[in-house]
């Protein structure tokens, strides 16, 4: 349903590219996991999808396509058209995507303001409502009316998650999106993408650190360093047969609850 | 222990954020309760808990960004320093990495300005961030970059204590590793204490030497890494190492 052929993507204030030659598909209702480097092109493969590139700060080529429609050079019109309805995104900064000065219930149905404006404005509050229950904010209605600011790092983010499921989109686009939770709601969280992956077919591209969420969640891993796709494969086969030497040592590298004696002691 | 071995104590501090702005005078919302700990010299002290229980809330109340409604914080240590949970907001967007490194040298150091930028070079490394990203402002970087520079900034200035919220959860983990490491080094090398908050079990216990469980804005157990691992007594402890299994 995605393709990514061959992007290339340059800022003009960088010398190296940021994304060399990356290829990559995510077949329907498939979840990818991506992981890599930090600074290695997770995130701005990310938002190439979602046509949110600072277009004129930097050159790009290749192509994207999402179910045959053309991304990567398409128009403003139709990239604003997809966002939010067909593809749903979770930044992995939720205040860098937030407006400080709106509330964070306004925020969360927002889509729906812009894609289903028949929709009658107390509807939209009460699907708010439900999306922000499904992303596992406590109190929702209390929550509603509150600005970003007012909220911690990981309600932030179950925000930012519910924004992004209240329209059901085809393509989830989700960048480091259970950083700031704890294990219980991170593992709340991850069923929840489970079951829209399972009963709306939702194809997800999941960016994250934490390999051991990866593993869980996703059945293909593809992992980047500087720039370039060095592995790609079943995750199950990428981590008992690691090929390249990046993913080797990031494998081993995974934190572990190790007693400190343990010989994988001496890297910390 | 005496208290030339404490670098803070924070002692049934309760605190929380009034509603609606300044002038209102609606109701205060009361976030932490009654919370009572101590740091070591040279200790990390790890602080875990439910995703939106108070632990930012502490981090600030100890820095005073938030008054306590009762008890007290004290510090032993000058200056403190703190890694924000979110690096997008707290760095200065109108300024290149170079500068923003360098600011709080010009502004407590006593160094002559190519000393200067030899600290931020050496500074820069320590933290694994290619040279070119001096040159950028905080936007153009990616997040692990982002909190990297944000960690620099802090370690820079060579506090004795040091908050550090969520500092490696936008790593790799093979660059975790490294930050872990470092901060470590530091520790040995300057007797330097943290308060380090993280969701991730598996760094807290490899890193801390004791660990802080907080839920719905109380302390509900404490003690040695160990302990709170092999033989957690309190129900929450218990569940939150179940989920992390
Ligand atoms: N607006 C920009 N201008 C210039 N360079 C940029 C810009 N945005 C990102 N970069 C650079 O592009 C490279 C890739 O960044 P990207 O954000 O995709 O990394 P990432 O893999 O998501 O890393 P992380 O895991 O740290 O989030 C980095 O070197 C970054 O500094
Ligand atoms: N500036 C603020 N004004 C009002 N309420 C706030 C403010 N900042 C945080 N809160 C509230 O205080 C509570 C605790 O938030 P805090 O950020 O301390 O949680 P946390 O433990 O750091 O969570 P996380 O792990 O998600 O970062 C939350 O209910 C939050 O909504
Ligand atoms: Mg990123
Ligand atoms: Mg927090």
């Amino acid at each position: 349903m995605l393709e990514i052929k061959d992007l290339h993507v340059k800022f003009h204030s960088r010398e190296r590219e940021a994304v060399s030659g990356v290829s990559l598909t995510i077949r329907n209702g498939e979840i990818l996991g991506l992981v890599g480097e930090s600074g290695s092109g997770k995130t701005v493969t990310a938002m190439s999808v979602a046509g949110l590139l600072p277009r004129r700060s930097c050159d790009y080529s290749g192509s994207i396509e999402l179910d045959g429609t053309e991304l990567l050079h398409a128009d403003r019109t139709l990239l604003r058209k997809m966002q939010g309805k067909e593809i749903g995104v979770v930044f992995q900064e939720p205040m860098s995507a937030m407006d400080p000065l709106m509330k964070i219930g306004e925020q969360v149905g927002e889509t729906l303001l812009l894609h289903h404006p028949e929709i009658s404005s107390e509807d939209r509050y009460y699907c708010a409502l439900a999306a922000m229950r499904e992303a596992e904010l406590p109190n929702p209605e209390d929550t509603y009316g509150r600005y970003p600011h007012e909220l911690s790092g990981g309600m932030l983010q179950r925000a930012m998650i519910a924004a992004a499921i209240i329209s059901r989109p085809k393509l989830l686009l989700l960048d480091e999106p259970t950083t700031a939770l704890d294990v219980t709601i991170q593992a709340q969280i991850l069923e929840l993408l489970k079951k829209l992956n399972r009963e709306h077919g939702i194809s997800m591209l999941f960016i994250s650190h934490n390999l051991n969420v990866v593993r869980k969640l996703c059945s293909r891993v593809a992992v980047m360093q500087k720039g370039i796709l060095v592995e790609e494969g079943q995750t199950e086969d990428v981590w008992e047969n690691p090929h390249h030497p990046y993913t080797k040592r990031l494998i081993a590298a995974i934190p572990t609850r190790t007693k400190k004696e343990a010989p994988d002691h001496d890297k910390f | 222990m005496t208290n030339s071995d404490l670098v803070l104590s924070v002692s049934h501090v309760t605190s929380g954020y009034s509603e609606g702005g300044f002038l209102s005078k609606r109701a205060r919302r009361e976030i932490l309760h009654d919370v009572t700990f101590d740091v070591h010299h040279g200790e990390i002290l790890g602080l875990v808990g439910e995703s939106g229980t108070g632990k930012t809330t502490l981090a600030r109340t100890i820095l005073g960004m938030v008054k306590p409604d009762a008890g007290t914080v004290t510090h032993y240590t000058k200056r403190p320093q703190m890694i924000f949970q979110d690096p997008y907001s707290s760095l200065n967007p109108a300024y290149t990495v170079a500068w923003i490194l360098e600011e709080p040298l010009r502004i407590f150091g006593k160094y002559d300005a190519p000393e200067r930028k030899r600290r931020v070079a050496d500074m820069l490394a320590r933290v694994e961030l290619p040279e070119e990203c001096l040159r950028a402002k905080p936007e153009e970087l990616s997040g692990g970059q982002r909190q990297r520079v944000s960690i620099a900034t802090a370690l820079i200035q060579r506090p004795r204590f040091l908050i550090a919220d969520e500092p490696v959860s936008a790593l790799d983990v093979t660059i975790q590793a490294q930050i872990l490491k470092l901060l470590k080094e530091l520790r040995d090398e300057f007797d330097l204490s943290y308060l380090f908050i993280s969701h991730d079990l598996n760094v807290v216990y490899q890193l801390c030497d004791r660990v802080l469980v907080m839920k719905s804005g109380a302390v509900v157990e404490q003690g040695t890494v160990d302990d709170i691992f092999d033989h957690p007594k309190n129900e929450y402890t218990k569940q939150l190492l179940a989920a992390a299994e």
